[in-house]
């Protein structure tokens, strides 16, 4: 290792080929992967001849807001409203019932490994198996196409990944200090509040970032449950596939409008999340 | 910094006694423990119930009978053909989808594993993919594979040297449609690999692959013998929760080609909907719901027990 005054800049190190290499080889594949998106986005920004030329145009010859505006007028973007309520409400309530449930399970043993085992195997069944009975549980009690039908749903089926992901995070906090805050005479609901929940605040976040971009993505649960009123975005755009005509460049939009906040705070927010993903696996 | 826990036994966790002292609250732990549960019985037993229940009946779009028929919607499942074939198109998708995404996903992050400038920027773009709507992804393929207004059949076309017209979505050839789906499957869940795969790579004991290098151990080598063993449960991890998305797949079936043409690529999932929703064969699909309900909780708890990835 050279002194940092030394440094030299990468492209003049031995082996600067490999890197080169490597980089390019990078390049190729990131590029590879996001084409895709950008020409969905792209599509967005066409005008209506330049959406429907063949063959098609690569790029947009102005960047053109008319279609994000038809979306406006025609009220199609209350899906994104709709889709902003329901997954924040539903992250909100499964953060708070599943933090303090993985508060139990993770310092009393509530349940032993069955009750925890029981509770992740909940998320792996088939969204599908779930929802035609509570299809018809919902249309007997008038839940169908509400807010609160869709935030229960969304409420039950992200409490599994709530309790297991903060589970683990709970596991890895020393006891000390919930000891001596009861001791300090603090209340059991303080102790939870004001030492538990700021010192696995990282595995908070993270949590909340995934359990509201399931729910922000979810297509088969809101398929079923939602009608015309609080349709959320991922069925908002399979409606522009029409029997006639496809409405690209409402799709491009509808997607951009879908994606972009998620994909930017994750982005952002990176390093904290792998232990997310893995749903706990590698923990960071 | 990190560490791995997924192969920390359930029963070394069960011989620590459980933190007594102020901390033991036989009222507290039930109390925080309960309206989680109360929730979670929405979507774990009520659907089992109730499936269980309209299974035994015979309720249809034309009949609505609640006596009890016994195993009759059983006994059409069993004899569906339809049925088994939505199970075969899943396996074929899960089979031939969940390797080359491990695969893609390892390269991928052997690639980044090493010196790279502005890794953080590529593994940030990289991340796209996998935090899009399957529902956008479906879209966004379909535009792609479009025949007329898609970009695929043009940049072919060059290749080719004159026009090329491939109907990709709605082609009767299974191949080039299986094909257009896996595409758009791959696309989304590579980075999800990759993700998991790079930091499992960078948790790998840097001192063994030292102590491989200094014996003389070939690439290979080093690989099978020291890096494989010590991502393994990383990779067990990640495949089980790939497999079991796969054997859910409806998505990026749905935006893509809804099951068709035909029935060509219809999974489980796209089945039960059609009969559910589209048909409305309630008692039928309440008994595929039950069985797949049944299986898949069988299958997923075994499974949880024998990678000991409970804690």
């Amino acid at each position: 290792m050279s002194p940092p005054w030394k440094a030299r800049p990468w492209w003049r190190e031995r082996g600067a080929g490999r890197i080169w290499a490597r980089l390019a080889a990078a390049l190729v594949v990131t590029l590879l992967f996001l084409f895709p998106v950008y020409w969905l986005f792209a599509t967005a920004f066409k005008t209506p001849e330049e959406v429907f030329a063949s063959p098609p145009v690569w790029y947009p010859s102005d960047i053109n807001f008319e279609t994000f505006w038809v979306l406006v007028r025609d009220g199609d973007v209350d899906a994104v409203w709709n889709s902003l309520v329901t997954a924040g409400v539903s992250t909100v309530i499964a953060m708070f019932l599943g933090t303090i449930a993985a508060y139990s399970l993770a310092r009393f043993r509530t349940g032993g490994d069955n009750l925890a085992i029981w509770i992740i195997s909940q998320r792996m069944i088939p969204p599908i198996a779930i929802v035609f009975p509570v299809f018809l549980l919902f249309a007997i009690i008038g839940w169908v196409d509400t807010y609160i039908g869709l935030i229960a749903l969304y409420t039950a089926f992200n409490l599994p990944y709530v309790i297991w992901m903060m589970r683990g995070y709970i596991e890895d906090v020393p006891l000390e200090l919930e000891e001596s805050a009861l001791v300090d005479g603090l209340t059991r609901w303080q102790t939870l509040l004001k030492v538990v929940f700021p010192m696995v605040r990282t595995g908070l976040f993270a949590t909340t970032v995934f359990t509201f971009i399931f729910a922000w993505n979810e297509f088969i649960f809101a398929l079923v449950l939602t009608r015309t009123d609080v349709l959320t975005f991922p069925v908002q755009v399979t409606h522009f596939f029409g029997q006639q005509q496809t409405f690209w460049a409402k799709i491009g939009a509808m997607s951009i409008l879908g994606t972009l906040p998620v994909f930017f705070t994750v982005a952002m927010a990176q390093r904290f999340l792998v232990r997310g993903i893995s749903m706990g696996a590698i923990k960071g | 910094m990190s560490r791995i826990s997924a192969h920390t036994g359930a029963a070394a966790r069960l011989a620590e006694p459980s933190p007594v002292g102020v901390l033991a609250d036989r009222y507290f732990r039930y109390l925080i423990v309960w309206p989680a549960i109360l929730v979670l019985l929405l979507i774990g037993l009520f659907p089992l119930v109730y499936s269980a229940i309209v299974s035994f009946q015979k309720i249809n779009r034309r009949v609505e009978d609640t006596s009890f028929h016994g195993l009759l919607n059983y006994g059409r499942l069993v004899g569906d053909d339809r049925f088994w074939e939505s199970l075969l198109h899943t396996g074929i998708f899960t089979a031939i989808a969940l390797p080359l995404e491990l695969v893609l996903g390892f390269l991928l992050a052997k690639l980044m594993l090493d010196r790279l400038p502005g890794r953080q920027v590529f593994i940030a773009l990289l991340l796209l993919p996998a935090v899009i709507s399957p529902i956008v992804a479906g879209a966004m393929w379909r535009l792609m594979f479009d025949n007329i207004f898609g970009p695929i059949n043009q940049v072919l076309g060059w290749i080719a040297g004159g026009p090329v017209n491939i109907l990709w979505t709605i082609n009767d050839n299974p191949v080039v449609v299986y094909s257009a789906i896996l595409v758009c499957e791959i696309w989304q869940w590579t980075p999800f690999m990759f993700l998991i795969l790079l930091a499992a790579l960078a948790n790998v004991d840097r001192s063994q692959l030292e102590a491989a290098e200094l014996d003389g151990a070939s690439y290979w080598q080093t690989l099978s013998k020291v890096i494989l063993p010590a991502i393994k449960p990383v990779v067990i991890v990640a495949l089980t929760i790939r497999g079991l998305d796969l054997v859910r797949l409806f998505d990026i079936v749905w935006a893509l080609t809804r099951g068709g043409p035909g029935t060509m690529t219809e999974t489980v999932s796209v089945y039960a909907y059609i009969r559910g929703f589209e048909r409305f064969d309630v008692s039928f699909t309440a008994a595929l719901a039950f069985v797949v309900i049944v299986l898949l909780s069988l299958i997923v708890m075994a499974m949880l027990k024998r990678l000991e990835i409970a804690r």
